[in-house]
């Protein structure tokens, strides 16, 4: 492991979250080791009938009914994940100065839902532009959830929404540690965030893709890896760790869920949304790098894989690139229990694992009826959890269309 | 339209914007902003509500006009039943 200065150590000292299949670590941990979906029925105007990750979290434990109408629902998940988080976390909220506090939340799209909201309405006044709301650009501005984070915590330190397709929530993580170790902020709220199931036209884009699930049995419908697989299930959903320095953390005894230790990012640059397996390759080995860590030395990776026929095995190549020798590297996934997150996804699919750092247990991907030849690879956890022993590293994918691609390693923290 | 009728439309245009208040005890004599913390976005959604629920267009200059309930009635209902007539 790349040796670092305690100040430029940065840890995981609280999380909240908000998955279709659990309303915090516990519940969500609960439902990944019981084989639990999030998935369900769900139709959207225009579009119709389909599948969906729907969480339900109470909004309401953070936000007035008042404010929730006021905001987005990218915002109030922001704000519930962050409200979990800070009681989470322990800190003394009250004697945190607030201008030093940094606001990084990951998100694939922003804007979508309020924009065809407006739409709708205006469109009953025969698209009289007169009658458009005053809340738009309020609700769109592409810092909107991470804002609302400011104006509900009184956090008067850096905020903006880091936009990169489904790789977001790695990638706000990544900026959350780089202020740290710069030295901008001294306390940050970083993870993802997705409304996305409240915008049709993700379901009906996806859709025209080709690379919409379709199934009888809605809990059955995201199947990465498996050969029937046929597409995504979107999901909404929310992430935020706090993030802190190894100095700071230990100097208030701090609970420790573990470090970010190595990330990389880098982007495709081949095509709009068809992933490249070389290039997630070379991500890999640059978060392995930037740790300091060795393939074999990787206990879990948590896969991106979202159920496209080609997004999967072309994953599944860059890994057996990778990990070709590592025989003591686990593979799961979690977008079979609840779909693609998009935003949150790479924050949600991590907190899902680490509790793997205590009970050494790697949760499964299910689903897989049938395993796709192409994404046999060594290890690979499926249908059921796997007791390992001992768990000292994660490392969590995600990737993105325009070809981004983030990678987050996470040790178990032992002082 | 009587006054009693749009006095109940002004209160579910209201309720929408601020759900959590009690529409019971509100004062007909006391403005808005002050009995239900509004702020400019929240006039901005009466004038909207109004304009959505009444197809009636609202010139900024007569804002002032919508600051209470009585003062919103006294603006509000000629207007309304002129467009009715």
């Amino acid at each position: 492991m790349r040796p670092r200065e305690e100040s430029e150590r940065i840890v995981i000292t609280g999380l909240g979250l908000a998955a279709p299949n659990g309303s915090n670590l516990a519940e969500f941990r609960r439902a990944l080791l019981a084989g639990v979906s999030g998935v369900v029925p769900y139709e959207i105007r225009y579009f119709g009938k389909t599948f969906a990750g729907v969480c339900n979290c109470d909004v309401l434990k953070y936000q007035s009914r008042r404010e929730l109408r006021r905001g987005t629902r990218a915002g109030s998940l922001s704000i519930y994940c962050v409200g979990e988080a800070l009681a989470d976390c322990g800190v003394d909220w009250e004697r945190v100065p607030k201008d030093r506090v940094g606001v990084y939340i990951g998100v694939t799209e922003h804007g979508n839902v309020e924009t065809e909201n407006e739409i709708y309405e205006i469109k009953q006044y025969d698209y009289d532009c007169s009658y458009w709301s005053h809340h738009h650009n309020p609700r769109t501005v592409a810092n909107s959830p991470a804002g609302e984070v400011t104006l509900r915590y009184g956090i008067t330190g850096p905020h903006y929404c880091v936009g990169a397709a489904c790789a977001a929530g790695n990638a706000a993580l990544v900026q959350g540690v780089q202020q740290l170790r710069l030295g901008e902020v001294d306390f940050v709220f970083a993870g993802g965030v997705s409304e996305s199931i409240h915008t049709f036209g993700i379901f009906a884009a996806f859709n025209a893709q080709n690379a919409l699930a379709r199934n009888d049995d809605a809990t059955k419908a995201s199947r990465p890896f498996d050969k029937d697989r046929n597409g995504i299930v979107v999901a909404e959903g929310g992430c935020v760790y706090v993030l802190e320095r190894l100095s700071d953390a230990k100097k208030r005894g701090a609970k420790i869920y573990g470090e970010i230790v190595g990330y990389g990012m880098n982007s495709d640059a081949s095509d709009f949304v068809l992933p490249n397996a070389e290039r997630q390759a070379q991500c890999v080995r640059k978060a392995l790098d930037n740790a300091g860590l060795a393939p074999e030395e990787i206990d879990i990776v948590n896969a991106h894989a979202t159920a496209t026929v080609a997004g999967d095995s072309l994953e599944i190549q860059a890994l057996r690139d990778v990990f070709a020798d590592s025989k003591k590297t686990y593979i799961n996934n979690t977008k079979s229990f609840i779909g693609h997150a998009m935003g949150a996804a790479g924050a949600l699919e991590l907190a899902g694992n680490l509790p793997a750092f205590d009970d050494g247990v790697v949760h499964p991907t299910i689903n897989v009826d049938s395993l796709d030849p192409d994404c046999e690879i060594e290890n690979l956890v499926l249908n059921e959890p796997k007791q390992i022993g001992r768990v000292r590293t994660i490392l969590n994918n995600s990737f993105g269309m325009l070809g981004i691609n983030a990678v987050v390693i996470v040790s178990k923290y032992e002082s | 339209m009587t006054a009693d009728e749009l006095r109940a439309s002004i209160i579910d245009i209201l309720s929408e914007i601020a759900p959590d208040e009690d529409y019971d005890a509100l004062k007909d004599d006391v403005t808005f902003r002050e009995q239900l913390s509004m702020d400019s976005m929240d006039m901005l959604d009466v004038v909207l509500g109004l304009r959505r629920r009444y197809k009636l267009p609202i010139p900024e200059a007569d804002y002032p006009k919508l600051a209470s309930m009585n003062s919103t009635i006294e603006y509000l209902l000629p207007l309304l039943n002129e467009k009715e007539a």
